[in-house]
């Protein structure tokens, strides 16, 4: 940090001001000279080193042993194969929807329109019919999620009172080559 | 006739062999630092279902830089741009010729160096050869027509320039202890013992300050990160930003062949090359005084092994760096290059003629 003058131009009016300013700031951050030792990059280049290579052969006589089928349960990456293999998710995580069913497998709405009533991206479109069970009342003839529309608030899960909407599926991979593949019916949102 | 036909296989097969390592370097690159950061790495190619531990990435990137458009930009210079990518690889390769990859074989009577060419300048040679790898760097920022391209050369020159001295002066202590500049002979040389036959006379041991430098100047030399200026990717993509296809991939390929060259002539100047501890023409004699005789043959190829097994790990050690240190500021280069390993290098020529001198 010395003849830190020699980087401005003299005639400038700001020259001053900005050594001024850069002492100051050289100060605060803490920052030292480093020694001729440290000028060598030699510590930081075996140290470096060193890290590194304790990672990697670390890694390395794990994945050997794998291969061998020994020590399984200790991993030689932090990285997950994801297709294959998934990270393992909260329970309480908002995923893609389900319509779950009742014991005859029919779905268990009744059609109270609170779910599409509380959507605030209004991506719920749901067609009620008259349920033969006098008991039942409704039950949805149609009904259309729109997943590209949906924010995955769970709002709709929440409002239900007849526990009939949920999102536990752990799907989090949705993606098609269309809008309207986006938009799920009754029967794929029943298929799981 | 017969002595062509041996040279002919020879340089083909060290050719074979260099050109199979740089290639399979691209996958233990790739290997070697997801290793090193905890990941898998390269999986995903297979033929067949065969993944082979992601060895097919290198093929799999071979037809994809195959299958590219060659790209010129408007306002290059045509030749010279096609000419660079060339200059590249061959000049890189052109440098295995001179460096021995085994003691000598007798086959028949006949006495066969392994060594594609059995130069008495060889160490010159190969130098001569590294340097003349800038004009293909230099070539394609000047061609490419833009300015970016135009920086990265220009820095390449700067470096190579920089550190050609230093690697030059490096050297000059192995030379001068062992009195050659014929690698073969310089290889025969490291095969004597120090300190009552314990230790190996190897360059690294003799001088070790020389092998530091060395292995900071060729580290340079092969414009890897941390010496990675010309390319700098993050801030000028260097001097092969135009270059598209096969000709990136040659860029691409000769940094890893002069990885290659740098590994090998490491193992050769200060890790005695093909030399293995205790191994002498005739088998073992170890300094406890056991003894196992060995024939020509398993010798030779005990040393050739041995001259791999340096080379694989001083390309370790190169990846290892390659991965581990960030870019040099190009101040901070220049100083490393100019007023730390050039003075030091010429201080350790000036304490080796020294000591020579004393010692007789």
């Amino acid at each position: 940090m010395k003849n830190l003058e020699k980087y401005f131009d003299p005639k400038s009016p700001f020259a001053a001001l900005r050594v001024a300013q850069m002492k100051r700031a050289w100060k605060q951050s803490n920052r030292r000279q480093l020694t001729w030792w440290e000028n060598t990059y030699l510590p930081m280049l075996i140290s470096g080193i060193y890290l590194t290579s304790k990672h990697f052969f670390y890694n390395l006589t794990f994945h050997i042993l794998h291969l061998f089928g020994i020590a399984k349960k200790t991993k030689g990456a932090v990285t997950y194969q994801y297709p294959e293999q998934p990270r393992p998710l909260s329970s309480r995580l908002r995923t893609r929807h389900r319509l779950t069913k009742r014991e005859d497998g029919s779905p268990r709405c009744v059609a109270c329109m609170m779910c599409e009533t509380v959507c605030p991206a209004r991506c719920i479109e749901i067609t009620a019919a008259e349920h033969p069970d006098p008991n039942i009342e409704k039950y949805p003839a149609e009904f259309i999620l729109d997943l590209g529309k949906c924010v995955y608030c769970g709002f709709c899960v929440e409002v239900c009172p007849e526990d009939a909407i949920r999102m536990d599926t752990g799907r989090l991979d949705i993606a098609e080559y269309s809008r309207e593949d986006m938009i799920y019916d009754k029967k794929r949102l029943m298929e799981d | 006739m017969n002595d062509i036909l041996i040279k002919f296989i020879l340089s083909a097969g060290t050719l074979f062999i260099m050109f199979n390592i740089a290639g399979l370097l691209t996958w233990v690159e790739r290997k070697q630092s997801a290793v090193m950061q905890d990941r898998i790495g390269a999986n995903r190619a297979s033929i067949f279902g065969f993944k082979a531990m992601g060895l097919f990435h290198a093929i799999a990137d071979l037809l994809k830089m195959l299958s590219k458009e060659e790209f010129v930009p408007e306002g290059a210079n045509k030749f010279l741009f096609n000419l660079a990518p060339y200059l590249s690889v061959i000049f890189a390769l052109v440098g295995f010729a001179a460096i021995p990859i085994g003691g000598a074989l007798v086959l028949n009577n006949h006495v066969i160096e392994l060594q594609a060419a059995n130069l008495n300048i060889a160490l010159i040679f190969i130098f001569a050869m590294m340097s003349m790898g800038v004009y293909g760097v230099v070539l394609a920022g000047f061609s490419s027509n833009n300015n970016y391209a135009f920086l990265g050369g220009m820095r390449g020159a700067a470096q190579m320039i920089a550190y050609e001295i230093t690697m030059g002066a490096a050297i000059m202590g192995v030379i001068m202890v062992f009195n050659t500049i014929d690698l073969q002979v310089l290889d025969r040389a490291q095969g004597a013992y120090l300190l009552g036959g314990w230790l190996p006379k190897w360059g690294v041991f003799v001088q070790p300050l020389s092998f530091f430098l060395f292995l900071t100047a060729a580290t340079a030399e092969t414009k890897r990160v941390p010496f990675d200026l010309p390319e700098g990717e993050s801030e000028i993509i260097g001097y092969f930003v135009e270059y598209s296809g096969m000709k990136f991939g040659m860029f691409f390929l000769a940094d890893l062949v002069e990885t290659v060259l740098v590994a090998a002539l490491m193992t050769t100047l200060f890790f005695g090359g093909w030399q293995v501890p205790y191994l002498h023409p005739d088998g073992f004699y170890f300094p406890w005084g056991a003894h196992a005789a060995l024939s020509n043959l398993p010798v030779v190829i005990l040393g050739v092994l041995s001259f791999f097994i340096k080379v694989a790990f001083f390309i370790w050690l190169l990846m290892a760096v390659r991965w581990t240190l960030p870019r040099f500021r190009y101040d901070q280069l220049m100083n490393l290059g100019w007023k730390i390993l050039l003075p030091a290098s010429l201080i350790n020529i000036a304490i080796t003629a020294v000591v020579i001198t004393i010692l007789g």
